[in-house]
């Protein structure tokens, strides 16, 4: 009979706590790396909310407040950017695509995006992934409108609905845009980026409904939907725009040009840069909860620890008998720490089976409510160093029982007074 | 010089815990020979236990010279002299002395564990299972209960597994602490004849330690460990 059948029949005799033992550091090793996973998921997302995207160019001001407005419509441009300026810079020969967005407007409470066909074609977010639409497909008409998923979902559109836009970002009734309604011609899919949340209608659309408009009110004199398409609808300003390159190796040359446009004072930034920069200022809550979740994990292997030790006092009788037959010191030490191996093992692979049973549980629901894919995948290396550090850490916890109980062997001997 | 035979030689040993003042156990000079029944008498804190810790090779004495079949154990390291206990010393507990977690037969084949010359020969699990049986057989523990989990048994039949467990691989000396402490007279009686049966069927030298002077008739060598509070504790041989 080895020492390992020895030790484990014995954790066998004394299952009970043992498998509770089990199941909270398998809670903690789960929790730990549950966080993990949502961690560089979220990141991940957060850091593909835009890509392929080699530059936003908008008014001169701050990249992050360039980053907000534009990708996350969050805050408002300090200042718009002409036609023109527009026009010159997408008719360079770097540049491969130039899509224009102009913000302002709402509708109930989501940001419309006024742009061209030709966002549905380049956009691009997560792993290159296009735009792909639930039904319908890109605008065509000037009053055609592509809802993002969650305002489709949250306001129970359907193709085919008509939808007032409100003039600014405050729905109160009398600046409604109500004498020229879209039509929902498209429902994007959900994306898990603020794409779901926005109302894209086209540019000439945005123009139409604002010809009757003069500095944020109506003007006297009323133009309805019809008579509006006889304007011309190019607009004068625009947000900001996106562009790709022919080449990637051209960003920054193309960037410092902008940022030197003579005519105009402009920002171009490199969406990918930026955003990681904006999540190095907000993932200290990303440490603080790796931070709480390795709390609870040293509170698990405390928890083990007390386990153990209270069995040593149980178990000197048989560690008596163990030696009378010839076990060394050496060998109830290790009959300890094959014990804590053994619980910490089992609750590392409990832990781990436990978390994707969860994530592949939570897959669908995530997937449709946040738009992020937690695919189940193998552990990677920072979760093979978390869970190989759970189990260095065990073995170095299980070394205190393992003393004691080799002090106790050589003091008691054959004799246990108890 | 050892005479061919002597199994136990004991000279000037004495043992002594760090820090005390006095010896807990000292012992001029005590021979046993291959068979020999000694009985070793004293009430708790006489120094029994320290005495089974050294004879079984667990202490070291602070002076003198202990030689097991021929070997010098204190001269041999720890592990060593573990590993010699493992091979040439069985040991019978007080009452509970049996692992709750292995059935009958496993706490009987658990000797096999630490020791190489046991295996040897018990040779295979196979052949360990089948000397295990045949000994629990004899011992009259039957078959149908070599599976089934200790606490199942009554205190008679536990000390009975515990001799087979210490007799299994034939080791040449058996060393028993206060095994009938815990049986009333009747099953004490049988539990020694027992006892002897087994031990001189496999010509085994016993060492049996007991507060109880009324076991002392049955065996032929007794010594006597003194009280530690009267004076200088000594265990002296006695003339019986």
């Amino acid at each position: 009979m080895s020492l390992l059948r020895i030790a484990l029949k014995s954790a066998q005799f004394r299952r009970t706590s043992l498998l509770l033992t089990v199941l909270s550091i398998a809670i903690s090793v789960g929790l730990l790396l549950g966080v993990d996973v949502v961690r560089k998921e979220a990141k991940s997302g957060f850091l593909n909310t835009i890509s392929e995207t080699d530059l936003i160019v908008g008014a001169r001001s701050g990249p992050t407040n360039l980053l907000l407005y534009s990708v996350f419509h969050i805050g408002d441009a300090t200042n718009n950017v002409s036609w023109e300026s527009f026009q010159v810079i997408s008719s360079r020969e770097e540049v491969a695509w130039a899509v224009p967005i102009s913000l302002g407007d709402s509708h109930r409470g989501y940001r419309v995006m006024g742009t061209t066909p030709d966002y549905f074609d380049f956009y691009r977010y997560g792993n290159k992934n296009p735009l792909a639409f639930q039904s319908g497909e890109p605008f065509a008409e000037v009053y055609d409108t592509v809802l993002g998923a969650d305002v489709a979902r949250d306001l129970g559109y359907k193709l085919g609905d008509e939808i007032i836009i409100s003039h600014g970002l405050v729905s109160v009734g009398f600046t409604d845009h109500d004498d020229k309604p879209f039509t929902v011609v498209g429902i994007l899919e959900k994306t898990g980026t603020p794409v779901d949340r926005t109302v894209q209608v086209t540019l000439a659309g945005i123009e139409a409904i604002h010809v009757d408009w003069q500095g944020g009110t109506r003007s006297g004199l009323t133009v309805n939907a019809e008579q509006a398409l006889r304007f011309d609808l190019t607009p004068k300003t625009i947000t900001a725009f996106m562009l790709g390159l022919e080449n990637r190796a051209l960003t920054f040359r193309v960037q410092r040009d902008i940022n030197g446009y003579p005519a105009e004072p402009m920002s171009a930034i490199i969406p990918g840069a930026t955003l990681a920069e904006f999540w190095r200022t907000i993932s200290t809550v990303e440490q603080v909860l790796f931070v709480l979740s390795g709390l609870v994990l040293v509170a698990g292997l405390l928890g083990m620890l007390t386990t153990i030790l209270s069995t040593l006092n149980e178990r000197r009788r048989e560690i008596a008998v163990l030696r009378a037959i010839g076990a060394r010191p050496v060998n109830i030490v290790m009959l300890i720490m094959l014990e804590t191996l053994m619980v910490v093992v089992s609750g590392c692979l409990l832990g781990l089976v436990m978390l994707y049973a969860l994530l592949a549980a939570a897959r669908p629901f995530v997937t449709s409510r946040f738009g992020i894919d937690i695919s189940p995948s193998l552990p990677d290396t920072t979760q093979g160093l978390i869970i190989f550090g759970v189990i260095a850490g065990a073995t170095m916890v299980s070394l205190i029982p393992g003393f004691i109980a080799y002090r106790r062997s050589i003091q008691d001997g054959l004799a246990v007074r108890i | 010089m050892i005479s061919a035979g002597t199994v136990v030689k004991l000279d000037d040993v004495t043992f002594r815990w760090p820090g005390q003042s006095h010896d807990t156990i000292a012992i001029d000079t005590l021979a046993l020979h291959a068979g020999e029944h000694l009985f070793v008498r004293g009430a708790s804190g006489s120094g029994k236990t320290t005495l089974l810790n050294v004879l079984a090779g667990i202490h070291v004495p602070t002076s003198g010279r202990i030689r097991l079949l021929g070997t010098d154990i204190a001269a041999l390291s720890a592990s060593r002299r573990d590993q010699f206990r493992a091979d040439h010393i069985g040991v019978v507990f007080q009452q509970f002395n049996l692992l709750p977690y292995l059935s009958i037969l496993e706490n009987v084949t658990v000797s096999f564990a630490f020791s190489r010359s046991k295996r040897r020969r018990g040779a295979s699990t196979a052949d360990a299972n089948a000397t295990a049986g045949r000994l629990l057989r004899s011992l009259n523990l039957p078959d149908d209960l070599h599976s089934s989990p200790v606490a199942e048994l009554s205190v008679g039949q536990q000390q009975r597994v515990a001799v087979a467990r210490a007799l299994i691989g034939g080791p040449e000396i058996l060393i028993a602490d206060e095994p009938t402490s815990a049986l009333d007279a009747d099953n004490r009686d049988r539990f020694l004849d027992l006892l002897f049966d087994e031990v001189d069927a496999h010509g085994c030298t016993l060492i049996f330690v007991s507060h109880d002077p009324a076991l002392a008739t049955r065996f032929t060598r007794v010594i006597e460990l003194t009280e530690t509070d009267s004076g200088p504790p000594t265990g002296r041989p006695s003339p019986t």
